[in-house]
């Protein structure tokens, strides 16, 4: 037999949340469903979701479709915090947490 | 009634022993000397010959001088060199005569084959030393509505002329090559080698 | 005389290479078109478009692409095909890296072209003497018969459970690719029994995802890797001699193996060559022999893995050697020459001369031979570059 340089490492096996010094925090009360930080998240660390108790800005909002951040993955990068329309995501540091 | 000629001469086919025959064809791009070298190939390979076929290209358009290659033996052919003193050399175009040095190398006594009427190289001076064929597959060609009247094909025709005067292939075997590689009009085309057969002339 | 009772028909390099692959029961191909191989890939659409070859062809923008997506079907397990020449070879150099070092057995038909400037489409071996250290074997054939061959051997080899490593099998430009001679077509039932499926142990599975190639730390196994490669590429020579065994008892072939001496056996000087241009050296050597002169030829036609203790075995006991190479490199010396000699060092102590000949598709005439055998017998060395000069 040959060496193939071939790696079965499920993602599963590796959380990349212990690479985060600090974390996004969804303000769902300024939160417009708008999604631009599920779009924008490059590890695919924001998911969608529905039917939460969550907050809203407005009774409009209610039913809609909500992002929430899957922190077994985020790595912290800020890129959804930054690019959010609304200012409704917090970086926090993970010590104060 | 074109194919119930029936041919009187019955040429001997030379036994070409250990010798290898090389032929080398001059045309201008278009007129179907590189076919004409593979047509040749195969009707003597269809008789169990060796042979290779092989063109010089160049940067090939309509009307330039192209040569091609045609080496026959009853052994394996191991030169895989361009010809550089063949046996025969066939001429599908004579105004080459006036650009390029069309009997460079041949051997002495050599045959030379031309697409031409008698008159036009009778007692060229360059032909001296060489056995002379002529026959006007132009003519042929455009009788048999091969190529356009500007743009005759010509490769046919002098295959026909080649098989009766140098012995060394059968016009069968050049009929049956001609139907294998013949993109199209495959009757015209062996109506051409067959009236060349019949037509062609030594001088 | 042929034997007349076998399959043989006239054909060109180029038409024999694309029968072969459909006897060698490729599924895919991906190309792109560059003369003087254009005619293999037209050969095998026509072939794919009339349901006479059961195959997936696809056309892509750049021969970078095509390398990358033969390396995706064979990935999946497909027996892949792909050919190229010259500068698309060039073009392919980071995938080519990446196919070998995935361990991925693809098969590409390369025919031999020079690099310009000046531009120049005729036949010389410096388009892949560039690639030889890509972790690729490279087979150089001689005429159409070993056009046809090469690709069902290539597969059987690199296919080899204990090898797994991809193949380029040569022809020279022209001299071969558009030259029409006889050919013998092997069986088709016959070469698929020979070749089998192709069982890739590592391929594709949805089922468990895998990462291939991934970063490999500096005490990750990247060393190890490279010299498995090294170690199963140099096990490819004995293979290939068994496989050529198997093959020629199979189809009653006289394919040599991965060196061939001609008239070696009592031969004082001898002329080692790649390619084409060898069958003239043969013509050259059987004519200096009937005027007595003790010549002979080794061919080499498997020159990665190069065959090292092959070459030993049969430069021993001779007087003086020449080393042919037919391409521009910038190292001390030809590469071939480079090999050889690198190969003899400390094990045999033979004058020998590097001679340069036929770049860019120059005519390597009997004369040119000759006068290399000359050089040679007069103990000439170091590097001559043969028919130079400007007419």
């Amino acid at each position: 037999m040959v060496l193939v340089p071939t790696a079965y490492a499920p993602s599963s096996n590796n959380k990349t949340s212990s690479w985060r010094t600090t974390k996004p925090v969804i303000d769902y009360g300024k939160c417009t469903r708008c999604m631009i930080c599920w779009k924008f998240c490059p590890d695919v660390a924001i998911g969608v979701t529905q039917g939460m108790n969550l907050e809203f800005p407005n009774e409009r909002f209610a039913k809609m479709e909500a992002p929430y951040i899957d922190y077994d993955y985020c790595k912290g990068c800020g890129i959804c915090a930054n690019e959010c329309p609304f200012d409704a995501i917090d970086m926090v540091q993970e010590s104060e947490m | 009634m074109m194919n119930l000629v029936i041919y009187l001469f019955n040429f001997s086919i030379w036994d070409l022993g250990n010798k290898m025959y090389e032929i080398r064809f001059h045309g201008r791009g278009g007129q179907g000397a590189v076919t004409a070298s593979k047509i040749l190939a195969t009707a003597a390979f269809k008789e169990g010959k060796w042979v290779t076929s092989f063109p010089f290209y160049g940067t090939e358009r309509r009307g330039a001088p192209v040569a091609a290659f045609t080496r026959i033996d009853n052994n394996k052919v191991e030169l895989r060199t361009q010809i550089y003193s063949p046996d025969t050399v066939i001429l599908l175009d004579k105004s080459l005569m006036n650009i390029i040095n069309v009997t460079d190398g041949l051997k002495e006594n050599g045959l030379i084959l031309i697409n031409s009427r008698k008159n036009d190289v009778l007692n060229h001076p360059e032909l001296k030393k060489f056995k002379v064929a002529v026959v006007d597959a132009t003519s042929i060609a455009i009788r048999n509505r091969l190529g356009d009247p500007a743009h005759p094909i010509v490769n046919t025709a002098i295959l026909g002329a080649y098989a009766k005067i140098s012995g060394i292939v059968k016009l069968e075997s050049i009929i049956e090559a001609t139907k294998d590689l013949s993109p199209s009009k495959i009757n015209e085309n062996i109506n051409a080698v067959k009236q060349a057969y019949d037509e062609v002339e030594v001088i | 005389m042929r034997n007349m009772n076998k399959n043989w028909n006239i054909m060109t390099g180029n038409e024999a290479v694309a029968l072969a692959t459909k006897l060698a029961g490729v599924r895919f191909v991906s190309a792109y078109p560059i003369t003087p191989q254009t005619a293999i890939v037209e050969k095998i659409a026509e072939m794919v478009a009339n349901e006479k070859m059961d195959a997936k062809f696809i056309e892509v923008e750049s021969e970078h692409s095509a390398m990358a997506s033969v390396m995706g079907s064979e990935l999946a397990g497909v027996r892949s095909f792909t050919a190229s020449s010259s500068h698309g070879i060039l073009y392919m150099h980071e995938m080519l890296n990446w196919v070998a070092g995935m361990r991925l057995p693809i098969l590409m038909a390369v025919v031999n072209r020079s690099i310009g400037p000046p531009w120049n489409i005729w036949a010389d071996h410096s388009d892949t003497m560039i690639q030889r250290d890509t972790g690729w074997m490279q087979l150089y054939g001689e005429s159409n018969q070993e056009a046809m061959d090469t690709i069902i051997l290539g597969y059987k080899l690199a296919e080899h459970k204990d090898i797994l490593l991809p193949i380029m099998v040569m022809q020279d430009a022209f001299t071969l690719s558009h030259t029409s001679e006889p050919v013998e077509i092997r069986d088709e039932m016959v070469v698929r029994e020979f070749l089998g499926d192709l069982n890739l142990p590592f391929k594709i599975d949805t089922n468990r995802p895998m990462g291939y190639g991934s970063l490999m730390p500096p005490d990750g196994p990247f060393m190890e890797l490279k010299m498995d490669m090294k170690k199963s590429m140099y096990s490819a020579v004995d293979r290939f001699v068994e496989i050529t065994k198997e093959f020629n008892d199979l189809f009653d072939a006289n394919f040599p193996g991965p060196v061939e001496g001609f008239m070696m056996e009592d031969a004082d000087y001898a002329l080692i060559t790649l390619g084409s241009i060898s069958s003239t050296a043969k013509y050259v050597v059987r004519n200096l022999r009937n005027q007595g002169k003790k010549v002979g030829l080794l061919r080499i036609l498997l020159y990665r893995p190069f065959p090292k203790d092959l070459v030993i075995s049969y430069l021993r006991g001779l007087k003086g050697f020449g080393v042919v190479d037919r391409s521009s490199t910038y190292g001390p010396y030809g590469s071939l020459y480079m090999d050889v000699i690198s190969s003899i060092y400390g094990k045999l102590e033979i004058p020998a001369a590097n001679f340069v000949a036929g770049l860019g598709g120059r005519d390597v005439r009997v004369k040119d031979f000759e006068e290399m055998f000359t050089k040679i017998m007069e103990g000439e060395e170091g590097e001559i570059w043969i028919n130079v000069g400007v007419k």
